[in-house]
């Protein structure tokens, strides 16, 4: 091997790096955000009593789950611009990573939904609370304990995803190094620090879901034990 | 190639998925070959070994397999093997595959309860022996649902081998697409053929967890 590594040619595009990170951080949060919001909605559809509703969400699981989210980004991207449908790179990006993440957001949701007792929505009826009440209280608060940490995993594996949106020209951290390195032709460099860029940003996000859990769960606080 | 849509076009991804299938095969064997000794690693009595083995899990698990699919690709190349981008992409995959069958298959392992360790061990079963003929059987039946849905992501996954030019189901899409210039067309077309690949996988899979389930399944009338 006659390599010679030349890292000091990459460093000097520390401004760019910094920039496009900070494009994958708010990819990632706006990605989060509103897929939980999607999902949870969609896991309440998929209990709903009409029968159509639960079809649609049950579709919408599936077809998402089950294509890579490269051909849903094009689909989306390319797709729809031919269609008549045009729109700007960064906010196809996030669309397809609210839609794609809501769907797992879904699925993890409705097993929480499952794990409560049927006993407890049972109680909470005779007690006299509304539909409403019941799905925040005894419904959505104790499921979302529950399925806390693979929630948590699903939208580390969304921000690390988000650098496939470098297809289509969002101007994120792997898109950033996509062009770095064709400038400077230290192709491995280039991606090694993008590398560790996002392995300092999933293991952020990972202890920011931890002091949020703690921040939001009571009984994980105080008695230091999930449900 | 003619400026419309036809049969030709239609082989063409086929031929592309045959070979999405062919590099998920890829990363499906080097993935659980090395991802069994992953797996193994991290629950080895050694405090080092175990430690080595979580670093990595946690490295290829907060690094994008796109990245891993550049560094494959150009590392190889720093080494001096001129590969083609199969072998890369191959690579890429069974790296990112280790990772995740690692930790599925640790779990399964540890699954098995701990008084059939024992039990082999009292027996005086050797260390590979328990491992073999005790331990694996039965964590293979709780490890086979997780492992199976995994298969699913791998598929999904070879998409990216697209972007160090390999030629899948994906980048042959994109390559009708380049030269007809009907994304819309081509894109749901081969959306459809990764659902055709994935989506018996994932009714395989649950099945399977149904199965599974089937001895914690509460009794009928409660």
């Amino acid at each position: 091997m006659n390599y010679k590594f030349d890292f000091a040619a990459v460093a000097g595009y520390w401004p760019d790096f910094l920039h496009g990170a900070w494009l994958t951080i708010q990819l990632s949060a706006m990605a989060t955000l509103l897929g939980f919001i999607l999902g949870s909605l969609c896991a309440i559809g998929r209990r709903s009593q009409s029968r159509w509703l639960k079809t649609l969400c049950g579709v919408y699981v599936e077809v998402i789950r089950n294509t890579p989210l490269l051909v849903q980004i094009f689909l989306f991207y390319f797709g729809f611009a031919s269609i008549g449908l045009p729109m700007a790179a960064v906010v196809a990006a996030t669309v397809v990573l609210v839609i794609n993440v809501g769907s797992y957001t879904t699925e993890i949701m409705r097993a929480g939904f499952d794990s409560v007792p049927a006993g407890q929505i049972e109680a909470a009826q005779c007690l006299g609370l509304s539909r409403a009440q019941v799905y925040w209280y005894v419904i959505l608060q104790p499921a979302l304990e529950r399925v806390y940490p693979a929630l948590t995993s699903q939208f580390v594996l969304l921000m690390l995803a988000t650098s496939i949106t470098s297809q289509i020209s969002t101007e994120e951290l792997t898109a950033v190094a996509n062009r770095v390195q064709s400038m400077t032709f230290r192709a491995f460099e280039t991606y090694l620090a993008v590398a560790v860029f996002y392995l300092l940003l999933s293991l952020l996000m990972r202890l920011g879901f931890w002091a949020l859990g703690q921040l939001i769960f009571p009984r994980r606080r105080k008695l230091g034990t999930a449900i | 190639m003619n400026n419309e849509f036809n049969a030709n076009h239609i082989l063409f991804m086929l031929q592309g998925a045959a070979w999405t299938l062919a590099l998920s095969a890829i990363g499906f064997l080097g993935g659980g070959l090395a991802g069994f000794a992953v797996a193994l690693a991290r629950i080895s009595s050694s405090r080092a070994i175990r430690w080595t083995a979580g670093a990595y899990v946690q490295i290829i698990q907060g690094t994008p397999l796109l990245i891993l699919m550049f560094l494959s690709y150009f590392g190889l190349g720093i080494l001096g093997f001129d590969v083609p981008a199969l072998v890369a992409a191959g690579l890429a995959m069974s790296i990112y595959a280790s990772a995740y069958l690692g930790e599925i298959w640790r779990g399964a392992l540890q699954a098995v309860p701990r008084t059939q360790w024992e039990a082999a061990e009292c027996l005086s079963f050797s260390a590979s022996q328990r491992m073999l003929l005790i331990i694996v059987p039965q964590a293979l039946r709780i490890a086979t649902p997780p492992t199976v849905g995994f298969l699913v992501q791998i598929v999904k996954n070879t998409s990216l081998a697209s972007v160090v030019g390999f030629v899948e189901l994906a980048r042959a899409g994109q390559v009708i697409n380049n030269s007809l210039f009907e994304p819309f067309l081509v894109f749901v077309l081969m959306a459809m053929m990764y659902f055709a690949l994935c989506y018996p996988l994932s009714l395989w899979s649950h099945s399977l967890e149904r199965r599974l389930a089937a001895g914690h399944r509460a009794p009928l009338g409660t």
